[in-house]
């Protein structure tokens, strides 16, 4: 379970700092799907970035559980996101130069699965998406659906808790859209993940349990 | 999961990889290549000094050359401060020939001209001093034989010097008209101690016939001639030839070891010998150490300057410079344009290495800011970015490798031939080597002449013709033609593998560096 109380980011820029997150305080229960909204420069990504402990805030706090993500080096945060947190992207960020299976084997290195463990687990996770016949083309061979779907794969693989999902329809069309909504919703079922998504479109949002709105940094609870 | 990455970027990203390894193969190509030559006109020099001081020579002790003979002075003068042979004949000497004139025959067994001599007490000084395990002394000298005709002199003509040339009268003479004809010859000869341990260039003979000098020929006219000079001039073993004005009875001819077609002398006589004919009794002129370790050849030398203060000290290496020729010049290129021209691609390859690397590690930034999203770890980017350069490096190190050895092969075929000789002036005139002789020589005049008798004098200030005659046999013992082989040593091969992994670590540990600078959240950031 997520808990954020009074959280605040704040970005130097020129002259003046850039709040990004104004003391936000939510909580995001385990199992929950939630979607976030808001304006471009709202400050949606950024709230992602602090779920994902990929930041750290400038005040407040972030417990994941029982870690508090603020007050952890980094040693340990890129253990927490090695593994319990998956991310999907919006523009994929699969490694160009590798298969379809191996970019799914990279979430598996930081947990010291050995090679074979690796494979398997990998072969698993791209069937689990339908792609179990892709395994060995390149980024470059799949298209932007199939892609989306090896990153998915990418993010579950190693079985996590929290699946954060950053604009993950942002550069599909609508029946692509529909096919990955569908492969994470029936993720988020079946495996009782917690499942984050940032989204501009509200088709996607709408299938979510809850929304929440974020405009110049603060946030509101849509319920 | 490292080595397939690994491969997968190499392979993938090939035109970057190619480009850092061609960068990298042509530095390391060229780091063999300059080794290996230098290593080749390192070899024909010391090849070349072989052939002069002897095979296991490590150290050469000289008298420190007075400013005259070291700065190359001109002969002309030299002759007039009395360093050069001096022939003086009275007026009944030779032998009176039909026509009044007298024909003459002269030899004289002198120091060469820029050498100095020391005391033979030198050597034992030298033998006494730590570090030194065998010595041996030797005197080089010039053997000079002066052959000619001499006019008659008109005894009347006494007393009448400061007139006009013009009313003075000669006859007889090569010309019947008081004109002279001389044939002046030089030989260089050794004096080396007999029996003794081969040290100096006695070591760097073989023998070819006869006999080598032995401890029963101390004090006897017994000569070891040089092959080439033996055979130039039709002498075999068994036959005598005159060194010094007395006759030498030739027991052997030597031939170089080394690739020199002559030996550092045309004869070789017992030292005390040559002492006593030359008048330098107790004197040597260059004594040759051997180290007993390569290791502590500069300690001793060290250590021989400090006992030897007026001494001039001299290592392989400090001779090494005095090598000249083509073989000179080969050396003079090689260790600065070659040196420099290595340090310079080595360091335009690593630069390259290392902006590609950068350029790689900015171009794949979303990447690593992917990798570290997902949990990987700064060490394991920086690891693999690291190794995927010393991979490229070494890729570029093996074909600089194939390169190289391509290019050495080439060079050995073509195998240069280098021409190379010691110069006198380089270490305290140890040789007369390519040192000149002129004798002036007056020709149908009377001036210069001293009364009664003829006077010829090298480099006396005489009127008439003169003639000059280069130290032929000297000379040509110290110049060699050596064809370059340049060598591939293991070592240049571990060096070469070396800098290709240094200059991979570098950028690597250079690119790894800025990878691992990046904020998971300010590289997905920064390209979204």
């Amino acid at each position: 379970m997520y808990k954020l109380k009074n959280v605040t980011k704040q970005y130097p820029g020129k002259g003046r700092k850039v709040v990004a997150l104004n003391d936000v305080t939510v909580d995001i229960p385990d199992g929950q799907m939630v979607a976030i909204q808001g304006p471009t420069g709202g400050g949606k990504s950024t709230l992602l970035q602090m779920l994902g402990a990929l930041d750290r805030p400038s005040s407040g706090t972030i417990e994941l559980e029982d870690s508090s993500l603020g007050q952890l080096g980094d040693t340990k945060l890129g253990a927490i996101r090695g593994k319990e947190i998956g991310f999907v992207f919006q523009n994929f960020n699969l490694i160009p130069t590798l298969t379809a299976q191996e970019n799914v084997e990279t979430a598996l290195v930081p947990l010291g699965v050995s090679a074979a463990e690796r494979k398997e687990r990998a072969e698993k996770a791209l069937a689990s998406v339908g792609l179990a016949e892709r395994g060995d083309h390149r980024p470059s061979e799949l298209s932007g659906g199939q892609q989306q779907r090896v990153a998915i794969a990418r993010a579950i693989v190693k079985e996590p808790a929290v699946l954060l999902a950053d604009e993950p329809t942002g550069n599909l069309d609508e029946e692509t859209r529909d096919e990955i909504m569908e492969v994470l919703e029936g993720l988020w079922r079946d495996r009782g993940l917690t499942l984050v998504i940032v989204t501009h479109d509200s088709a996607v949002a709408r299938r979510a349990q809850r929304r929440l709105h974020i405009k110049q940094g603060k946030v509101k609870d849509l319920g | 999961m490292f080595g397939t990455y690994l491969r997968r970027e190499l392979t993938g990203r090939r035109k970057q990889t190619i480009i850092i390894a061609i960068g990298m193969a042509l530095a390391i190509a060229l780091v063999i290549i300059v080794n290996s030559v230098a290593a080749g006109v390192k070899n024909a020099q010391a090849e070349v000094l072989k052939s002069v001081y002897g095979v296991g020579t490590d150290i050469t002790v000289t008298k420190k050359v007075s400013a005259l003979s070291s700065t190359g002075q001109s002969t002309a003068q030299a002759g007039q401060n009395g360093q050069g042979p001096r022939f003086d004949f009275g007026a009944d000497a030779g032998t009176q020939t039909g026509d009044g004139s007298r024909t003459v025959d002269s030899s004289r067994l002198s120091v060469g001209m820029g050498t100095s001599t020391m005391s033979t007490s030198t050597l034992a000084t030298v033998k006494k001093t730590d570090g030194v395990s065998a010595a041996a002394a030797v005197l080089s000298l010039e053997n000079t034989s002066f052959k000619g005709t001499l006019p008659t002199f008109n005894r009347d003509q006494e007393g009448q010097r400061g007139q006009s040339d013009t009313t003075q009268q000669s006859s007889g003479g090569a010309d019947g008209q008081g004109g002279s004809s001389f044939s002046v010859d030089s030989f260089s000869v050794m004096g080396i101690t007999p029996g003794a341990k081969a040290v100096g260039p006695i070591a760097s003979t073989a023998l070819v016939e006869g006999r080598t000098l032995t401890a029963n020929d101390e004090g006897k006219k017994v000569v070891v001639l040089d092959k080439s000079y033996a055979k130039s001039n039709s002498y075999a073993v068994g036959d005598t030839i005159k060194i010094g004005g007395k006759k030498f009875t030739i027991v052997g001819t030597v031939k170089s070891t080394g690739s020199d077609s002559t030996t550092a002398s045309n004869a070789y006589i017992p030292l005390d010998v040559a002492q006593s004919l030359s008048d330098e009794k107790g004197k040597v002129s260059t004594i040759y150490v051997t180290a007993s370790s390569s290791n502590d050849v500069d300690a001793l030398k060290a250590s021989l300057e400090k006992t030897l203060p007026k001494a001039t000290v001299s290592t392989q290496s400090d001779l090494a410079s005095s090598v000249s020729g083509s073989l000179g010049s080969a050396s003079q290129l090689v260790s600065n344009l070659g040196t420099w021209l290595s340090i310079i691609v080595l360091a335009a390859a690593f630069l390259i290495a290392i902006l590609f690397t950068i350029s790689g590690v900015t171009r794949r930034t979303r990447e690593f800011g992917t990798l570290k999203a997902i949990g990987w770890s700064n060490r394991r980017i920086v690891g693999q970015v690291a190794g995927e350069s010393v991979v490229q490096g070494l890729i570029g190190g093996i074909a600089g490798i194939v390169i190289g050895v391509i290019g050495v092969f080439v060079v050995n075929v073509i195998s240069p031939t280098l021409t190379g000789g010691v110069s006198s002036g380089g270490f305290g005139g140890a040789l007369a080597d390519g040192a000149r002789r002129a004798f002036n020589g007056g020709s149908g005049s009377t001036t210069g002449a001293g009364g009664t008798g003829s006077g010829f004098a090298a480099g006396a200030p005489g009127g008439g013709s003169g003639f000059g005659q280069t130290a032929r046999s000297a000379a040509s013992s110290a110049s060699t033609q050596i064809d370059l082989s340049a060598p591939i040593t293991l070592w240049v091969i571990v060096i070469a593998v070396a800098l290709a992994v240094l200059g991979g670590l570098l950028a690597g540990a250079i690119g790894g560096w800025r990878a691992s600078r990046l904020r998971p959240a300010e590289a997905l950031r920064s390209v979204q």
